[in-house]
């Protein structure tokens, strides 16, 4: 990559942070670069200090890394705490209203509150005149920022339009004369103009779930999964899916295993603390065999934790949550495209097996925002495996429900069909569904439900490798941590070395012995993982006897960055 | 034409004599009164004696978790609104453990006909007070007298503006019969709290202690839509207590405001996958 910028926003909650962020985000987009744009912020709905970081490149990027090149101070606090973390960069601060001590060349004023109460005569517009001078510093055109401007505000009128335009020219134009040396990072605007996106991994998970013919959606709202839930209720009119605000968790999965019960296709999203409620209707769902699919974002634990921040810390939770044994399918994407499929795919495999099936993300993927390629629907099957009418009509014997077959898949029919009755039981059960409390019965049953995870173990995904094959360093890593780690490995070969990703989207069950040849040529195997106790390589162990070599573990509440993954390799001693 | 023998004959866990069994005959005469056919009905329960209906009830059925009947009703009603959808449950069952979807249900206002089994004790866990126990009762948890205020679960409902509100009676088949066929038929949330004496565990309301108080409400007294005269009524307990339809609200129920349901039922609604095309539009 030539263009490697970094622009950290930052402020306090309420100040329109959000906004300016997304907005400059969308603004370079729209001029041609990769972006990655992530949030820091605070559980409470004003003041506190946030920021948000915008990364541009002419290369695809999936991380954020430590620099700062472009501070954009909207409370005294960012430079308090962010000045130190610019080695040649600017900050850009209204003087007027921020109290800057320092004196250095690299501070830019540009009387924001000034120019908006001139130009638009409200000081509610100084984002609008941030924004400008933002652009103008980088020596970029205005258009693109204006044409996101009109977008923003097209609800509220042209006259908002304009005023905010009309700001954004006057900050633009102020840094252009007041700063004519300011383009010292100037960026050419990129050639590439490909119509990527620019998606944050809670909305990828919401498309594709619509994709998959989501028709019923019972959730709790809970940071950071609530975006998903909000994403599929804008849309639920167009896509005739009906979203329901459940009293609580425990309510939210019930509906959705009822509503699973009686055929239609249904989700919920949830943190760490809410499918704690939940644990017990997994359990039901586990025993009844129905289908639901579970998106459960995780932030830090235990208890609320750190209801705003990033975390790794409830796999092993996941894994083992609800009484007794059942088979159930974890899913963790590590982008924006493996949220689509991978949502899509797990409301196939839930329906396919009759199991819980989870989306496990965390509040990192959930909330940055990340430019790539528009996702293929025509890539996504609906496959509901369901009994037909005309199936049962010709049906030769009484309908079982839990009927015992070679391979531990009962066939599935619907309430209202007729010809056949459903009867689903949380009591251990005989093959019609009714309570059967026999030993002989409950080893036939258990094993019947078992016997889905060893046939799913075969059908499902291996892990991928990034890099080389047969690297001698092997960084392993699931989900989220994708992006930082793939940017490791590149740096890393620049440098000669010999070091590949194995990364982990499909988590439980693990194919074994396809999981064990990836690591038959590395000699050091790294994990990396956002929590303290190595969890993702406990299972790993478990599932398939590989023991790998190292961690690498990240846990106060914040993502990886690629620097500090190769710092804490160096620390190792594995580079 | 269905039949009483169409929703089956069954060998019960119940013991003999239980208030069910009258619970058990009136659902299923209120289904062949009303002319439902065994695969067009679900009935959903959670954890007790009485949530063990769904398996001596030849149609379709989930009998799910502790406290949890209403959820999966309301899920599965709303998948297909064209089930005739019954919550089967117990005192302990629904206004304790399962309290919070009470109240939440009642505000959702699904067309879900909700029969508790009304017996004021704990009968699976061998006889600790419930929710609606009377102050006073010794049992081996309560061992000084329950002195926690019992829940009166009509004056409750009405106080959420329940759509239909009534009480019957266990050892009254014909009545409450007639009280579940037109709770049935009342479209949306409706509530029928039932006296059924345990014979095992509740010493003190009996079928005797009920037989000598109950008595069936001439429901031609009042409007039935008057809530402070329901609410009045829902009060009287004691020497005389009252059986029949308390309060009626007509109102939009929760599947009349999902316009999705308009064109048929929500898990017949072929995916849209093709649509998403024009989201993704709007990211780029």
């Amino acid at each position: 990559m030539t263009i490697d910028l970094n622009i950290k926003v930052g402020g306090a909650a309420g100040q329109g942070l959000q906004t300016t962020g997304i907005a400059l985000a969308k603004t370079l987009k729209k001029s041609g670069f990769h972006i990655f744009a992530t949030q820091y912020y605070f559980s409470r709905v004003r003041g506190g200090h946030n920021t948000f970081k915008i990364r541009i490149s002419d290369s695809p990027i999936a991380a954020m890394n430590e620099n700062v090149d472009l501070l954009l101070a909207l409370d005294s606090e960012s430079i308090d705490r962010h000045l130190s973390e610019l080695s040649d960069g600017v900050v850009v601060v209204d003087a007027d209203v921020v109290k800057v001590n320092s004196s250095s060349e690299s501070i830019f004023h540009v009387p924001m509150l000034e120019i908006a109460k001139e130009v638009c005569g409200d000081k509610i517009y100084s984002n609008s005149v941030s924004m400008g001078a933002v652009i103008g510093l980088l020596c970029l055109d205005m258009s693109n920022l204006e044409g996101i401007l009109k977008a923003s505000f097209k609800k509220k009128g042209e006259e908002i339009i304009q005023k905010n335009i009309n700001a954004a020219r006057a900050g633009y134009d102020y840094v252009k004369t007041n700063y004519p040396g300011g383009c010292k990072f100037s960026v050419n605007e990129s050639g590439e103009k490909e119509k990527l996106m620019l998606i944050s991994g809670n909305e990828a998970v919401g498309l594709g779930a619509l994709a998959a013919g989501v028709q019923f959606l019972a959730a709790y709202p809970m940071t950071p999964s609530t975006g998903v839930m909000t994403y599929v209720a804008a849309n639920a009119d167009k896509f005739n899916v009906v979203v329901e605000q459940a009293e609580d968790e425990i309510a939210a999965l019930n509906m959705v295993l009822g509503a699973s019960y009686a055929g239609a296709r249904s989700m919920t999203t949830t943190s760490g603390g809410g499918f704690a409620l939940m644990t017990e209707a997994l359990g039901l769902a586990g025993m009844t065999e129905t289908p639901a699919v579970i998106f459960l974002c995780q932030r830090p634990g235990p208890a609320t934790g750190l209801p705003t921040m990033t975390e790794q810390g409830d796999l092993q939770f996941v894994l083992t949550a609800a009484q007794g044994e059942f088979p159930r399918c974890i899913l963790a994407p590590g982008t924006p495209e493996e949220c689509f499929y991978l949502t899509a795919e797990a409301f196939n495999i839930a329906d396919k097996y009759q199991i819980p099936v989870f989306v496990l993300s965390d509040q990192y993927l959930a909330d940055s925002l990340f430019t790539c390629k528009r996702f293929d629907p025509s890539k996504i099957t609906v496959e509901r495996h369901l009994l037909s009418d005309s199936e049962l009509r010709t049906k030769k014997e009484d309908y079982k429900r839990y009927k015992i077959t070679p391979l531990g898949i009962s066939p599935r029919a619907l309430p209202g069909q007729e010809g056949v009755l459903v009867l689903s039981d949380s009591d251990e059960h005989d093959e019609f569904g009714h309570i059967c409390e026999d030993a002989e019965n409950r080893i036939k049953m258990n094993d019947k439900r078992m016997k889905k995870l060893e046939l799913l173990r075969d059908e499902i995904s291996v892990a991928k490798i990034y890099g080389d094959l047969d690297a001698a360093i092997s960084l392993v890593g699931w989900g989220s941590t994708y992006g930082p780690l793939a940017e490791v490995v590149d740096i890393l070969k620049a440098q000669g070395k010999s070091v590949n990703l194995v990364h982990f989207t499909h988590i439980h069950p693990l194919p074994v012995e396809a999981t064990r040849k990836l690591f038959s040529k590395a000699k050091k195997t790294v994990c990396v993982e956002n929590n303290s106790t190595g969890q993702f390589a406990h299972h790993l162990k478990l599932e398939t006897d590989v023991k790998l070599t190292e961690t690498i573990l990240r846990y106060d509440g914040k993502p990886f960055s690629p620097e500090f993954i190769i710092a804490a390799l160096k620390e190792k001693e594995v580079i | 034409m269905v039949s009483i023998e169409d929703y089956g004959n069954f060998e019960t866990a119940w013991c003999p004599s239980c208030g069910n069994f009258g619970i058990l005959k009136a659902i299923k005469q209120a289904l062949v009164n009303l002319g439902r056919s065994p695969h067009e009905v679900l009935v959903a329960s959670g954890i007790g004696q009485s949530s063990k209906t769904p398996h001596y009830l030849n149609c379709n059925g989930f009998n799910g978790l502790h406290g949890r009947s209403l959820p999966p009703a309301t899920g599965a009603k709303i998948a297909n609104h064209e089930l005739t959808v019954i919550a089967v449950t117990g005192d302990g069952d629904c206004y304790g453990e399962g309290g919070n979807h009470f109240l939440h249900t009642v505000r959702r206002n699904p067309d879900i006909t909700m029969i508790v089994h009304d017996n004021q004790i704990y009968g699976l866990t061998k006889g600790q007070a419930s929710p609606t126990s009377e102050i006073g009762m010794k049992t081996k948890v309560q061992t000084h007298g329950v002195f926690n205020m019992p829940l009166n679960p009509l004056s409750m409902a009405i106080s959420l503006d329940c759509s239909f509100v009534a009480r019957g009676y266990a050892g009254k088949v014909s009545h409450l019969t007639s009280l579940i066929e037109k709770a049935i038929s009342h479209k949306g949330l409706s509530l029928v709290d039932v006296l059924q004496p345990c014979v095992s565990f509740n010493k003190l309301n009996t079928f005797k202690w009920y037989s000598e108080r109950v008595y069936e409400m001439d429901d031609t007294g009042y409007e039935l839509d008057d809530r402070v005269k329901a609410f009045e009524r829902s009060m009287e307990w004691g020497e005389k207590i009252p059986l029949g339809v308390f309060y009626v609200n007509e109102k939009p129920s929760f599947e009349d405001y999902l316009d999705v349901l308009k064109s048929g039922p929500l898990y017949k609604n072929p995916p849209a996958t093709e649509k998403v095309n024009e989201l993704m539009d709007g990211f780029i």
